[in-house]
């Protein structure tokens, strides 16, 4: 019954907001469920079993084959999704007895099955199952399976049900293949954990904790290393005999959408850094442009042009086969130093050091950087090694103060999980010239969060109070609501109608007191603008 | 040979209206004799002088619409009865709908129309099962019209549910039910799957609930969801309006499982829309297959369809010889579970 059970859970883990609900569905499956099923179905949620046997066509020709045309259309129309038309519309037969398949029947038969007898499997497969089993087997044997449980919030639902820490099962997750039985066998005290040797596995990263400006004074100046905090994402290269790799900050490989990157990786090694767009004359460009090269599986050669990534090396966590996470951040730096004279690889350079003497002399280097790929500093400790997660008192980040903007409510719509009774999202814009000689808004940004849960509650109401249309879900108000939102850049963009996108706004405070008359202008916002930004390309 | 039909019933602003009976079927504005199939808001409105109905509809329009609204003078008709107008016979036979749901079976010179109303030919522990009744012309609703939609066995979709609680003892699970009808059949489903604790209820179907107990339904323990303590709705089954289940009045429970009990659930996006998280496919009206089993036994050459699919449902009868005709009847299907739309605006401030 486990193509139907898998069904179940992809069902519950799609309209589940909650995460912790969606630990719970996971834990109950690795639970109940029997090896390989278990480790399949895993596989099939973390995108590491992929098939690509059927092509949408193969499915409509099945279906165009069973159905009349017309009545096709038409559901085809209503329902919009082609898989889940076919699962709906799929005419059961009578007096199918044949039990559905198990996912490891689907696994094992649709390798030795010939190209042309495809089509019948499948079909014979479909008619066993249910409509939520038909849509499973579909979006599964086509490759769209999309589930909205990432592949992480699976391995900490697996450490969650063995009671492990996460990062010893991350260690090891890309040394092992579906359906994982010795991994299972390992979480179950049956076996030793399994040994990734040289297969190019993520090493679960050291994070930071934000720092207030309060706590600085705490700090001696001398036992602390200051860099950089650069705003690109936060990569792991892994290299070596076994392949190369670029992991996310999560462990997912992104090797994929920077090749030139893989390239450069001709080396035996794990490094910890920051993967920035940086142009011709060495500027980091701000993160809109990085974006252009990211959630993609492949990309284009005039991509690379435009946008050429590097990687901004930190840290050094094995030179070899030589495990260097124990040593001393001074220790490893030295190393990741002698490795960079030694190995010179192309699109990668150090993160500089920052020289200080008093924290109120670094205080005033962070705020004198303005560029909009900075987002502040990074403290770490001398003497740390580099531990797995976010241990305390180690690594600090010192992000620059926000810029700020008083600006005017002009849409709102639901949250969701727990906030879906909530109006917790809110548009909001700035004045500017209408071109008659009056005033208009022009929305700005959107932001859901830095209010408190008294304050949630203030807004909704306001929201509920003060709507003047709806257009599906968002509700237009009033503009008479004027809320201080802060935000950590503000960059020039051609996709939004402003012209300018803002990074992370959230609501600082709500301003009862401010007419929305006086909220800001857009030309504020402009001047907020860095300097050599450049516009983000479609 | 008797006289067709359409020649004797008639599509008009009211509804549809019977020409030598004098009255209208499911009348959408106050006519003088209205026969009403059942209790639904959109079938049956206030203010006509006379309405024939079951009894049990008679009193669910009581309970709805208050005594004087519900029609100046009221005539129950049982079942099986038959009762004559201007020489136009009628009989009411069970539709399976809702309690007192009916089909209005008309006779003139020995020419026959059914006017099945809402209809649904799966279980109901609730009310009296469908009948088929032989016909020259039968009008047929097509809510569920499109081959997409066939209901999966209720008691299985109930099945669903129990096992979420079972997982999620420490949540409350919220099922969106229209107050008539789809409220009392998941119940009744629930005690049949052995839930014997108490159900609370939201105010809007309190009322109905009794009606139902009244009219010889048993229901078990019914309690108000408002005055229970957060803590005491922990694992507990709450029923409510659809509008209210995602909305403020849910606040009230323990991160609440939202569920809703619907045909429309069948379709990802119409359960994404609505912010559900248990869909559940239970409907109280014919799925697509029922719809052409129905139109097939009761053998009626001629299918006039009120509203919903018409386009789709009238082409599957062309292939097996069978004359459809859209009435494109307006004010139908505005019933909770016909409404399409995910947030209902006119519920939005029910707190009740």
């Amino acid at each position: 019954m486990s193509v139907p059970a898998f069904a179940d859970l992809l069902e519950r883990l799609v309209f589940t907001p909650g995460r912790n609900a969606k630990l719970a569905l996971l834990r109950r499956w690795f639970d109940t469920q029997p090896d390989p099923e278990r480790g399949l179905g895993l596989a099939a949620l973390t995108d590491e079993l992929v098939f690509t046997a059927a092509k949408p066509a193969l499915v409509k020709g099945l279906v165009a084959a069973r159905t009349d045309p017309v009545l096709l259309a038409l559901s085809h129309d209503y329902v919009g999704d082609l898989a889940e038309t076919v699962a709906l519309i799929w005419p059961q037969r009578e007096g199918v007895n044949a039990p559905p398949p198990d996912l490891s029947e689907v696994v094992e038969t649709l390798e030795v099955t010939p190209k042309a007898e495809l089509p019948e499997l499948i079909a014979g497969w479909l008619d066993t199952l249910d409509a939520s089993g038909r849509y499973a087997l579909i979006k599964l044997l086509t490759g769209e399976l999309r589930v909205g449980a990432s592949a992480r919030l699976t391995r900490l639902a697996l450490a969650e049900w063995a009671g492990k820490p996460v990062e010893e099962i991350e260690e090891v997750w890309h040394g092992v293949a579906p359906p994982y039985l010795p991994l299972f066998r390992w979480l179950e005290g049956k076996a030793e954990r399994p040994d990734p040797r040289d297969a190019p596995v993520f090493r679960p990263l050291m994070l930071a904790h934000p720092l207030e400006d309060a706590d600085v004074a705490k700090l001696e100046p001398s036992e602390w290393r200051a860099e950089w905090k650069w705003d690109g994402i936060r990569v792991q290269l892994t290299a070596g005999p076994g392949g190369r790799r670029i992991w996310s900050r999560g462990g997912e490989d992104v090797s994929g959408a920077f090749p030139e990157v893989v390239e450069a990786m001709d080396f035996h090694a794990v490094l910890d850094g920051e993967l920035l767009v940086i142009r011709e004359d060495g500027q980091v460009a701000p993160f809109a442009d990085l974006q252009q090269r990211l959630n993609r599986k492949a990309v284009t050669p005039r991509m690379q042009k435009d946008h050429p990534v590097g990687v901004r090396l930190y840290d050094l966590l094995f030179d070899g086969g030589e495990d260097l996470r124990p040593l001393p951040l001074d220790g490893r730096r030295r190393r990741l130093e002698e490795w960079m004279e030694r190995v010179r690889p192309a699109r990668m350079d150090l993160s500089a050091p920052i020289a200080f003497a008093s924290f109120t002399q670094l205080a005033e280097i962070r705020a004198g950087a303005r560029a909009a790929s900075i987002e502040g500093l990074m403290l770490k400790r001398a003497d740390s090694p580099y531990v797995a997660g976010r241990v305390k008192g180690l690594w600090w980040k010192w992000k620059r103060d926000p810029l700020s903007i008083d600006a005017v409510v002009m849409y709102a719509q639901r949250g969701h999980g727990k906030r879906s009774s909530f109006y917790s999202d809110y548009t909001f814009g700035l004045w500017r010239p209408d071109g008659n000689g009056g005033e208009e808004l022009v929305p700005v940004g959107k932001a859901y969060s830095g209010y408190t849960d008294q304050e949630l509650v203030w807004l909704d109401r306001w929201i509920r109070n003060h709507t003047v249309s709806r257009f599906g879900p968002v509700r237009e108000v009033e503009k008479s609501l004027v809320l201080e939102v802060i935000f950590d850049a503000a960059q020039l963009s051609n996709r939004h109608k402003s012209g300018v996108a803002l990074r992370f706004p959230r609501i600082l405070r709500i301003r009862k007191d401010k007419p929305a008359g006086e909220a800001d202008r857009l030309e504020n916002l402009m001047n907020l603008v860095e300097k050599g930004t450049a516009e983000a390309a479609d | 040979m008797p006289p067709h039909p359409e020649t004797w019933l008639r599509v008009t602003p009211e509804g549809l209206h019977c020409l030598p009976g004098g009255f209208t079927v499911d009348p959408v504005r106050p006519v003088e004799r209205a026969v009403i199939t059942h209790g639904h808001a959109d079938h049956a409105r206030p203010g006509h002088a006379s309405v024939l109905a079951t009894p049990e509809t008679l009193a669910i329009m009581r309970a709805r619409m208050g005594e004087g609204r519900a029609g100046a003078s009221q005539q129950p008709l049982l079942p099986g009865e038959e009762v004559a107008h201007n020489g136009v016979r009628i009989r009411l036979a069970p539709a399976g709908h809702v309690l007192g749901s009916a089909q209005v079976c008309l006779e003139w010179q020995g020419s026959r129309a059914v006017v099945s109303g809402d209809y649904k030919r799966s279980r109901d522990p609730t009310c009296a099962p469908f009948e088929p009744v032989p016909c020259d012309v039968f009008v047929t609703e097509a809510t569920f019209g499109l081959p997409i939609f066939r209901h999966p066995p209720a008691d299985g979709e109930i099945a669903r549910l129990l096992r979420s609680v079972e997982l999620f003892p420490e949540r409350t699970h919220v099922v969106g039910c229209y107050a008539l009808g789809k409220c009392q059949r998941v119940i009744a489903l629930l005690r049949e799957a052995g839930w014997d604790r108490p159900i609370h209820l939201h105010g809007a179907l309190m009322g109905l609930c009794r009606l139902y107990e009244e009219l010889g339904v048993p229901l078990g323990d019914l309690r108000p969801a408002t005055v229970a303590e957060k803590a005491a709705l922990r694992g507990a089954v709450v029923l409510a309006p659809p509008s209210a289940v995602a909305d403020r009045w849910a606040r009230r429970l323990a991160e609440p499982v939202v569920a809703i009990a619907s045909g429309w659930m069948r379709v990802r996006q119409r359960a994404r829309l609505r912010g559900v998280e248990l869909p559940l496919v239970i409907s109280d009206h014919a799925d697509w297959a029922e719809l052409n089993a129905t139109i097939d036994e009761v053998g009626a050459p001629e299918v006039w369809v009120t509203h919903g699919r018409d386009d789709a449902l009238i082409h599957a009868m062309a292939r097996r010889g069978i004359r459809g005709r859209a009435l494109h009847l307006i004010g139908l299907g505005d019933d909770e579970e016909e409404d399409a739309a995910p947030e209902p605006a006119a519920a939005e401030g029910a707190e009740a």
